[in-house]
Order: C-alpha cells, then structure tokens, then sequence
C-alpha cells in the first residue's frame, strides 16, 4: 500500500488563471515553435491518436457539463471524437448514432487528476520501479517526468475504469526543490509514453516547498538543510535562469554565438516565457506566501499549489493571485506541515472564490476522485457552504484542465472539444457509484458490460488474476 | 450565526443528552437503526442503553419509562465503527519520530512489546477518529528486527485517560514480504524463525512449570468466549533461578511471550498476501496444533478461500487493493472479501499499511465501496448490512470479542454512533458517538481550525486571538 508515499509525495502546481473571476490566461496550443536559431522545444512530441469512435448519443441521463452547468434528462453527442451537441430532451439525436440509455445514470466529463506519479512510481512497486525523484541533487529543471513513465503500470487501468479518469498529469515528485518537468497524459494503454501524451499540452515545472527537499539534502549535511536554505537555492536558481532566458532571447533575436546549451535552464526559460506551467507542491500557507513572493521577484506565474493543505488560510491570497489549490480531501498528519489538515479545504477554497482542485497524489485514491469530492462537499454543507453537485465537478474536470493549460480542449462537454466522457451508474458524488462506460476522444475505452473493453496490462498476462474485475 | 452554522444539526441531540454519564437509561428513537451483525438496516428502530450496556435494539422495543429520550428521527444508528486492524493511539504524526511508537528498530525485544502503554488516548488521530465515529481499534505494534512485532491491543477511543479494553490480545507476526526482510532475506528463513521461537517458548515453558494445554484449542470465527479483560503475564516464566539452554536465539522475555501464544491462550495476527503465504501460514497448525489465528491482508485470499474457510481462520483484509502493488499481491482485486465471504470466509476490514494510524474513519468509506462493487458485473461485493457487518461486529469477533462490542444486540458495551445520513456514504457525519455509554466530545485540533478560518478576514486583533 501506498502510506510511505508522502514521504516523497511530488506536488506542485501550475499555471493560469483559475479564480472564478479570472480568464484562462493561457489558451492551451502547441508549443510554441521555435525561433529557426533556436533549439526543439518539443523534441519528444506526442505520437498518440485518437482510436475510433462511433456516432453516440448519450440520451436520458443527468448530466454536468463540467462548467457548474447540470441538464436533467440530458442528451449527449459525441462524433468524429468530439462532443457534438449537449441539451435537453429536444436535442437532435443524428440519424444512424448509437444510442445509450442513461435513464437512471449521469453522465460528465471525464475526471482529471492534476497530481499522478502513475508509471514514474508505477505497480510493482518495487526499488526497481522508483523513478520518480532524481535524488541526487536539489536542483533537477533538467528531468522530464516523461522518460521515467513505464506506460504498462497497471495503474493506468485501474484509474480507468473505477476512477472514470481520462487525463491525467504525471509529476517528478518532491524530494527536489526543482524536480523536474511534469507531461499531460490522455489515459489510454499504449506502448510508449510519447503515444499516450496530450496532444499541445504544455509542460509543468515541478517545485517543491518545505520538509521534503530539506530532509533529503540536509539528512546528508547538503544545501538546502532548512526552509530558508530552500529559498535561498530557489531564488540563486531563478537568478541564472533570468540571466539564461536573456542571453538566449538576445541570440534568438539578433543572433551572434549561440548561448551555451543547458537542458535545465531550458524548462525554467519556458517558465518565464510563459509557455512552462508552475506546478508547486506546498502545504503551508505562509511557505505559500514566500513562493507567490518569489515568483514576483523574477517573473514567473505560478499556476497551481499541490497539496496545498493549509490553503483555507490564505484562500483569499490564492484568489487574488490566481492559483489554483489542487487538494485531497481529507489527509492530515503524516508529516508535520500535514498536521492542521482540515475536512473542509476544498469547500473553503472554492467559497473564497479561488480554483479548487481534487487530487489523489496516489495510484489508489485515483480510483476514488469522485468520492473524494463528494466528502468534500458534505463536509462544506456542514458548515454552510453548499456547492451543488454540478458546480462540484468543476473540481474534477475544468479547473484541473485550467490549471493544465488544456481547458480549450478538454474538461468540460462544449461542442467540439474532446469527447472524454464517463457514463456513471448513479449519482457520480457517491460512494455506491462507478463509472459504467469511459470514452476517450469518443472512442468507448472502457465498458462494465463488456470483458473486451477491459485493459489488461503486458506486466499482468498470464498472472494470477489476470483480466478480472478489479 | 458562525456557531449555529457550525453546531446546527447536532445542538439538538446534544441537548437532549445534555453531559449525561454512563450510569442510566437511555433511549434512542425513530431513527434507522442498524444492529451491525450483518442484517439489513431497520426503519424506525429504538436502541435502548443502561448502564453503559446495550438493553435492546430494533423495531417494536419500548422505550423505557424514565429513560433519557434522543430523537433520532430521519437519522441513522449503528453500532460505532471498528477499526479491524490499525495503530491508532500510536502515533501523533507519522513522519515526526518521536511521536511514532509504531516499531522500535534499535529495541533488543520483538514478541514480548506491548502496545498498551504507549496508547496516547490524547493524541490527535484518536479524536479525529472519534468524530468519525470510531470507537473501538485494534492496535498492532510494527515489526523491526524480528518477524514478531509484538504484542497489540484492542482500545477505546473515548476522551478519558483508559483506553486500553484488552491489552496483549494478541501476538502480531509478518510472514510476508515484509517478515521476509525481518527474518535476514527469504521466507525460508521467516519460517526456521518462528518455529525456532515457538520451540524456545515451549521449552521455557517447560523448564518453568507453565505446561502446554495440549489441548488445540478450535479458532473459531465467532468465538464468544469472553477473554480476561487483563491477561497477566506468567510471572514464572520471567522469574529468577530458572535457567534455560544456552542455545537460544530469543530473549527471556521475548520467550515467554510467546508461551500464550504457543498454548493458543493469546491469537496470533499473521500478516500475509501471497495465496502460498496464506497455505504455509494455515499449515503451522500441524506443528503448532494450539495456535488460534487470525490472518491481516490476505490480498490473494480469494483464490484459497475455500482453505481459509475450511481451517475456520478469520481474515482482516484490505477492502479495495486491486492493484499489483507487489508481487504478493499481483492477484489483487476488489472482489476479495466479496468472494471469501461467499466461500464461507469471516471476514472484516482492516487498513493494513494504509494510513492505519489517522485514517480508519476512511473504513466506512471502503465498506460503501463494497456495496458498489456488488453491482458491477462480473464482481463480487457485499450487501449494505454484510458490508456494515464487516467494520463493526465482525472485527471484534475475529478478535474473539464480539460478545463485548461490535454490535447492538443486547449485552454488548454501548458503543453507538447516530449518524446525520446513511453512514457508508460519503461525508456522513457523526453527530451523536457514545462510548460505553458516555457521549464523547466530537472537537479537535481539525474542527478548532476550521472555526477560526470560517471567515478569512482578521478582525481588530489577529486571528491567533480567535477562539
């Protein structure tokens, strides 16, 4: 089981504008080319496609739109891969579309988990498998979460079909202050990574405040051995990386002798360019306060805090810059900046009017996203805060694709985004709920009623157990 | 406005009960009541409590004249919640050592540690726990140096300075991969180990006049047999002037530890995933015919629950691993305790390496998922009751306490909890939780955070003043 995994539990957030009142300050697109002087910003592209899908209407059922948006008695088209329509009962159903009745049943978009370390930290989970953390320095910009991910972890899977995910982001994890860059998966078995990773989503930079650096490094009588030691190579890093992004904006400009080549000032050149989304692993909120400092001191835009455990005391903070909080539950106390964890963050965030995510950090809480929300939200009504269950989902699908930078594509049922879609068999915030049906860009990859539609791993072929209901 | 905001729905029943100790007659009224014994939920039940004991439960049963009456109308009430297999009372936070009594690496003992008095019934989890309607747990120590981690304890999780309701309840061993790394490097060597002890403490026994029984004594799944509340040690075991061999592994203490435990007079919690490991671990009572077992995890359980049924072991598993997450436990699957159950297994929830020191108020959480899986073609879960079942009586029972708590069947401790909804579902809340029959105080570290960060903004002071 997974208790030791916040020992090293990687987190941090990113990017653009997820306070109820702000815009996306960043549409979702391609990295940007590069300048022809220049170097590849995109040298391991993304092969995946789409797998066939056929002309769908989803008809009867409750929907969320992802959006805070709820349709009773709601109809759903999906076609060529996208969402072609979403109404009520009056919606045209195209001639020739298969029909689902979702009398009964609700129907989202699919679940984004903003915080996986799936296939860097994959099943097994044996010292083999370990990938996730470079822990062999503090400052790691230079390592791609991409080329530790095994695509056969099992836990692609199961996230699948019991967790209704469809997206998700993969994080180095946070024994570095700088751990390295995160990638957007779509969640579909594949056989490298390059052809599960979310066409033109742009890359994290995963940071990391507080213990977990400084345990590490100050364990070995290294730098940095306490919190200010932590800032203090933070800001010593950022300072070479605005130096770096000048020299080689100058040679891309008015050309020259090329800048000497540094992989890792590359990703922190993306951050202050602002293609590179922040993705900053942080539990306290005055540990918070120093990094949205640190961030205006040299430029950058944090997108999200990961874990975030005490955003519920500077939610307005959060708000009034920006962030978004990616949050669990309910966790508390496995370390100490866990200890004032408190059942109501999320809906504290969300009341304060800042972007509040769900996350599971964790390749078993993944399968139960849904249900994390639904703690959530009955612990907000408890004290007076009562999200209704569709604006809840914002939490699980478009704030989570905002904070990704792939919320023009994703994250919510618009027609002509990506038809990523779960069909639940009940109310999708209760605990006696799972998905029955999961598209991905329209193609039905999961199906509770078909044992075909049930990905089976290479690593569990011909093991015990192999292609049962999990 | 905040306080009413934030004590609303429970005002009233506190009210109603207003600083009540144990020592009367209590009814609770016309909610739905749950016995947790397995059977569906009941509408419209009474549960009635005196002295600190469960009188009656169900529908139809009076209300006493006199009693002290609680509406639990459009409520639920259950039995408080389980923990099957945990450590909480043994750590404040996890990661800050000093407050982590789970194992003791540089300790020179293993079998004979106990539990019992490094139970903090002040610390943090056990109120978290507590206002999330837990009010039992059974406590396992963590292995070190040796496959024997020692002996753990059934506790309370009431708000007073006794928690302990069975100390050394049992003798915890790890004899999977986890006991593998205990024992030196291979499962061979974990087994040459436990018995080299259990031959260690039958001759300490010996030479100390403490007989075996020889008699096996039967591992039943719902052994009633009331257990002493304080098992003594044998104190002539550990006395002067007994010389034993001076080929011995185990310390004096350790041995005689594990003399109950040979004479099937203490259970044995083995730790085991692997289908093999569960076989060699049912196999020891060839040996060891007295052993009274229970087995914790069982992740491949159901591929050998017909074995596990037959030797009448009861099983502590993990609700919802279903993934590969070692090679123990590559036939992991949600449908687990569904499927033991169905093949005549005794089986209840338990967090084993899974938060089980804070988080086993998530085991409601894990039983409502059991309901679900029961819909899903093609697997295996349980009905709301059995599920119920599964973190209430049946955990007490496998630890040969279900004629003491666990359920509300009459004569059992008064341990009951009314929930604002139905309490497998998510975000429940508990809203009344009686220990023994004393209501218990539901605030804590968390619940003051909460209040003080209601509203962000500060007022004239700072909100350190806040309070």
């Amino acid at each position: 089981m997974s208790n030791k995994s916040w020992l090293f539990a990687p987190a941090i957030a990113a990017l653009v504008g997820c306070a109820a009142a702000a815009p996306p300050q960043r549409e979702a697109s391609a990295p940007p080319a590069a300048s022809p002087k220049s170097y590849s910003h995109d040298p391991y592209p993304s092969t995946y496609r789409a797998y066939p899908g056929v002309l769908t209407a989803i008809v009867g059922g409750t929907v969320f739109d992802g959006e805070g948006k709820r349709i009773d008695n709601g109809v759903v088209v999906l076609a060529d891969g996208v969402v072609r329509a979403i109404g009520g009962a009056d919606t045209p159903i195209p001639e020739g579309a298969t029909r689902i009745d979702a009398r009964g049943k609700w129907v989202t978009p699919g679940v984004i988990d903003i915080h996986s370390h799936l296939g860097d930290y994959p099943s097994p989970a044996v010292e083999a498998h370990q990938d996730g953390n470079e822990v062999t320095g503090p400052v790691h910009p230079d390592v791609w979460a991409e080329h530790s991910v095994w695509p056969q972890d099992p836990g692609f899977t199961r996230a699948l079909m019991n967790g209704g995910i469809t997206s998700l982001e993969i994080l180095p994890g946070s024994a570095n202050l700088f751990g390295g860059r995160s990638v957007v998966l779509k969640n579909v078995p594949a056989r490298t990574v390059q052809a599960m990773k979310f066409p033109g989503a742009p890359y994290g930079l995963k940071m990391a405040c507080g213990e977990n650096p400084k345990r590490v490094y100050g364990s070995r009588n290294q730098m940095p051995g306490s919190r200010m030691g932590n800032i203090a190579m933070d800001r010593a890093t950022w300072a070479r990386a605005v130096e770096y992004k000048r020299r080689w904006d100058k040679y891309e400009r008015d050309g020259g002798e090329p800048p000497a080549r540094d992989i890792g000032m590359d990703t922190l050149r993306g951050v202050l360019a602002g293609e590179i989304l922040i993705q900053n692993h942080c539990y306290r909120a005055d540990e918070m306060a120093n990094m949205i400092d640190m961030s205006k001191e040299f430029g950058y835009k944090i997108t999200a805090f990961h874990h975030a455990v005490e955003a519920y005391k500077i939610a307005d903070l959060l708000k009034a810059n920006g962030i978004c909080a990616a949050m669990w539950a309910d966790w508390y106390g496995f370390k100490m900046e866990a200890y004032d964890g408190i059942e109501e963050n999320i809906p504290l965030v969300h009341n304060a009017g800042a972007c509040a995510i769900v996350h599971s950090d964790d390749p078993n809480g993944i399968q139960r996203l849904y249900q994390e929300a639904g703690k959530a939200q009955a612990a907000g009504r408890r004290i007076g805060i009562d999200v209704p269950d569709e604006m809840v989902w914002t939490w699980l699908s478009y704030n989570p694709a905002r904070a990704l930078g792939i919320d023009a594509k994703t994250g919510s049922l618009r027609p002509g985004k990506m038809a990523d879609v779960v069909l639940w068999n009940g109310n999708p915030l209760s605990v006696y709920t799972r998905p029955e049906r999961v598209w991905i860009d329209g193609a039905l990859m999961y199906d509770a009623n078909d044992p075909r539609r049930r990905p089976v791993t290479d690593f569990e072929l011909g093991q015990p157990g192999e292609g049962d209901v999990k | 406005m905040k306080t009413a905001l934030l004590t609303g729905a429970s005002a009233l029943l506190l009210s109603l009960l207003g600083g009540v100790a144990g020592a009367q007659t209590i009814a609770i009224t016309g909610g739905t009541v749950a016995l947790g014994d397995g059977s569906e939920p009941i509408q419209g039940g009474t549960v009635v409590i005196r002295d600190g004991r469960i009188v009656a439960a169900g529908r139809g049963v009076a209300a006493p004249a006199g009693a002290q009456l609680v509406d639990a109308t459009g409520k639920w009430v259950t039995p408080g919640i389980v923990a099957g297999f945990s450590r909480v009372g043994l750590v404040e936070v996890d990661a800050v050592d000093a407050t982590n009594d789970v194992s003791a690496r540089n300790s020179p003992f293993s079998a004979a540690i106990d539990v019992a008095p490094a139970i903090n019934p002040k610390a943090q989890p056990i109120a978290v726990n507590r206002a999330g309607g837990v009010t039992r747990a059974i406590v396992a120590p963590g292995t070190a140096k040796s496959i024997f981690a020692g002996q753990g304890a059934v506790i309370d999780l009431g708000a007073d300075m006794n928690p302990i309701t069975h100390a050394r309840a049992f003798q915890f061993v790890e004899f999977g991969e986890d006991g593998t790394q205990d024992a030196g490097g291979s499962r061979a060597a974990a087994h040459v180990l436990f018995r080299n002890a259990l031959r260690e403490a039958a001759d300490l026994g010996r030479r100390t006049g403490v007989a075996s029984t020889g008699a096996a004594r039967p591992a039943t799944a719902n052994d009633q047999r009331t257990l002493p509340l304080e098992d003594q040690p044998d104190n002539s075991l550990l006395g002067a002037g007994r010389t034993r061999s001076q080929d011995v592994l185990l310390t004096r203490f350790d041995a005689a530890a594990l003399v109950p435990v040979l004479q099937g007079r203490q259970l044995l919690m083995v730790h085991v995933e692997r289908a093999s490991d569960i076989l060699q671990t049912l196999a020891l009572r060839k040996e060891f015919p007295s052993l009274r077992l229970v087995l914790v995890g069982a992740a491949e359980g159901w591929t050998v629950a017909k074995e596990i049924a037959a030797a009448g072991v009861p099983v502590i598993a993990s609700a919802l691993d279903d993934l590969p997450n070692s090679f123990e436990e590559l036939a992991s699957t949600q449908s687990n305790i569904g499927r033991m159950r169905a093949a005549g297994v005794h089986v209840s929830i338990g967090m084993i390496g899974d938060n089980e020191a804070r988080q086993v108020r998530q085991a409601r959480q894990y039983a409502g998922n059991l309901v679900a899986v029961g819909r899903l073609p093609g697997a295996t879960g349980l009905t709301w009751g059995q599920a119920l079942e599964t973190i209430t009586s049946a955990p007490a029972e496998a630890v040969g306490m279900g004629s003491e708590f666990g359920s509300l069947k009459p004569g059992r401790r008064a341990d009951v909890v009314v929930w604002d909804k139905d309490p497998l579902e998510n975000g429940a809340a508990a809203q009344l939780v009686l220990i023994d029959g004393v209501q218990q105080p539901l605030s804590n570290h968390q619940t003051r955070l909460r209040d003080r960060y209601r509203t962000l903004p500060e007022g004239p002071l700072p909100k350190a003043y806040d309070r």
